[in-house]
């Protein structure tokens, strides 16, 4: 077992972190050709995106505060990821999460209890998908996804209704200040990054320093194996719904707890949405090992942060960013690419 | 409710289902065969906008649908190549495809009409204007897509092939058939499928481009093609029942008996129901989302 296991980070190491570097480079390569098209400077667009994420102490913050959230969602999709489940419902948790942050921080202004109930309502919208799994054999796509557009009208009934701000029809009511969490330095960073990076740290462990968490990987590489050595892979799915679920949650109220200075969910839901789909993108890139993530979230998060600057610098609107990232998620998708490139490299050689 | 109510609504879910009832059966054929794509969403959505400036470039509501169908043409190549021939996961790509049309849109409407967020498109598609609501002819060219789908997969002997190959590819590769040619085909012809349904809600129903218009469509007509048991014609069947849903909420929506989101969240709720099933137990083709290879 001993040897796998560093087979594993060993592949992590190399070969993942260079296929994932190439996709990162065919998203700029192609996302240039886009701009070009459209009568844009790549060169200068990409100049204030790299200058707006990273050439401040403000920049790097924001850099910071953008790749929190996904850092979660993140790890909601690795680890059903790695016990063998496509489970795309970090959204509807995220919601939840969110508005529970709203809800029960105004019943008492404590910073812990706001997490926790976060954390709570994120795990239990998980859990419908998971018993439809093991006990329907209902596809979790299929039922994340419907589970995600029924939070989003439920959590949105509750914003625009019984949790609405009197005083400023824009958001919700706010967080209380004692409830809060706290900033880092003179910055808009709160300990939400850290508390995210730890949060990646433990699952971490969890999957690969202890028996549970060989066991959610044993069943998501083979489920009857996994069944033959004393593993139950239906306990292993659950766990790994509740889990993600408890991640996305606690993304979803740290991103309302502490995000300066508006303390609540705004119009339309815009601040909370979205950012369980960016998680995907982020646990492709990561490779689904949750240390791979902390530095594919601070990535994602450097282009969110930079475009600023960019609409400012280059005029290119910010939804170019959504472009590039999409395309690095397809180019994730294609199987092999390090040894197609390899073999590639090898016949231009020869 | 008046008669006048009922039948617009009853005209509004007709022209509601086309979007959903072309993906499903896009979505049934490829699956028959066995690739599954979850990038019907984005494609819906990138076809949209992509149809509308093929309509106002060419100037013809045809030419727009025709830009729709390569739109879905284009990402049924990319999906095909990435899970037939080189074995990628099938759910992966299907990602990549929504995520890349989240940024797709909203930038096209902003660098090539200067709008943010909405276009009115210039050239649509004609219709019968009734005093009930307005009819596209698209209504029955989506009905006949779908009866026609249904007859080949089930009766001839193209369909039977396909079948084949989503069900026991080994058996088909045996027999001569070439498993990889007929994946391909089938995952390019549901994307296309879903391209037509973009072009239309562009260029034939709703006259505008959103970043937003594909609202779950793409989600919920895999969800359709679930609840049909992988059959194009209760596809059709299953499809209106959706488009009565999107009708009958935006009727009582502006009543405020109940919250509105309440009845948005209705298919969804449904589907969820369906798919537990409570109504009936679907059951995917056996090599569905597989990658074979030839030993």
């Amino acid at each position: 077992m001993k040897s796998s296991k560093s087979d594993a980070l060993k592949f992590f190491n190399f070969k993942a972190l260079i296929e994932s570097l190439i996709a990162i480079f065919v998203g700029f390569l192609l996302g240039a050709i886009v701009l070009l098209a459209f009568g844009y400077s790549p060169v200068e667009t990409y100049y204030w995106l790299f200058k707006g994420a990273l050439g401040s102490t403000n920049g790097i913050a924001s850099t910071l505060a953008y790749s929190t959230p996904i850092m979660l969602t993140a790890l909601t999709f690795a680890i059903s990821a790695r016990t063998g489940i496509f489970n795309i419902g970090a959204e509807g948790s995220f919601y939840f999460g969110a508005i529970a942050a709203v809800i029960f921080t105004n019943i008492w202004g404590n910073m812990w209890f706001g997490l926790a109930m976060g954390m709570l309502l994120g795990a239990l919208w998980s859990l419908p998908a998971a018993f439809l799994k093991v006990y329907r054999g209902v596809h979790e796509v299929i039922s994340t996804i419907m589970l995600n557009w029924i939070a989003w009208f439920f959590v949105l009934w509750l914003v625009v209704g019984p949790y609405a701000n009197p005083n400023d029809p824009n958001k919700t009511i706010r967080i209380p200040e004692s409830a809060r969490l706290p900033l880092i330095g003179n910055t808009d960073l709160s300990i939400a990054f850290i508390i995210a990076v730890i949060a990646s740290i433990l699952t971490y462990y969890l999957l690969w320093h202890t028996v549970f968490g060989f066991g959610m990987r044993a069943s998501g590489i083979n489920p009857r194996a996994a069944r033959y050595g004393g593993v139950n892979p239906n306990k292993a799915i659950i766990w790994s719904f509740v889990i993600g679920g408890i991640m996305s949650g606690l993304g979803g109220a740290m991103k309302i707890m502490g995000e300066p200075p508006t303390y609540a969910i705004s119009q339309g839901m815009a601040n909370v949405y979205g950012l369980g789909f960016d998680g995907i993108g982020v646990a492709l890139v990561g490779r689904n090992h949750p240390l791979g993530i902390i530095f594919a979230a601070i990535f994602f998060g450097m282009l969110r942060a930079g475009t600023p600057l960019m609409q400012i610098g280059a005029q290119v609107p910010l939804e170019i960013i959504k472009v590039i990232q999409g395309i690095i998620v397809i180019t994730v998708a294609i199987p092999g690419l390090y040894d197609m490139i390899k073999k590639a490299l090898a016949r231009g050689e020869a | 409710m008046d008669l006048g109510s009922v039948i617009s609504i009853l005209i509004t879910s007709l022209m509601a289902m086309v979007p959903i009832v072309l993906t499903s059966v896009g979505a049934v054929w490829s699956e028959r065969a066995g690739v599954v794509s979850i990038g019907y969403e984005g494609v819906l959505l990138m076809s949209a906008f992509f149809g509308a400036i093929a309509a106002e470039v060419t100037g013809s509501g045809i030419m727009g649908l025709v830009g729709g169908i390569a739109t879905g043409i284009i990402f049924g190549i990319l999906h095909g190549v990435l899970t037939v021939y080189l074995k990628g996961d099938h759910i992966i790509p299907g990602i990549g495809i929504n995520l890349l049309a989240m940024g797709v849109v909203p930038f096209g409407i902003l660098a090539y009409w200067g709008t943010a967020g909405q276009h009115q498109v210039a050239v649509t598609l004609w219709s019968w204007n009734t005093k009930y609501g307005k009819i596209s002819p698209m209504v029955f060219v989506t009905i006949a897509i779908a009866i026609i789908t249904w007859w080949v997969l089930f009766k001839t002997p193209l369909g039977l092939r396909v079948r084949s190959v989503g069900e026991n590819p080994e058996a088909a590769d045996a027999l001569g058939i070439n498993v990889e040619k007929y994946r391909f085909w089938s995952a390019v012809y549901g994307h296309a499928l879903a391209g037509l349904g973009g072009a239309y809600m562009s260029v034939a129903w709703l006259g505008v481009v959103q970043k937003t218009m594909s609202a779950g469509r793409g989600f919920i007509a895999l969800a359709n093609m679930v609840f049909s048991g992988w059959n194009p014609l209760v596809a059709l069947l299953g499809g209106w029942l959706f488009g009565f849903f999107d009708a009958l909420a935006a009727w009582l929506a502006p009543l405020h008996i109940i919250p509105g989101q309440f009845i948005l969240m209705l298919p969804y709720i449904m589907t969820l129901i369906i798919v537990a099933g409570i109504i009936g137990k679907a059951r995917p083709p056996k090599w569905d989302g597989r990658p074979y290879k030839r030993e």
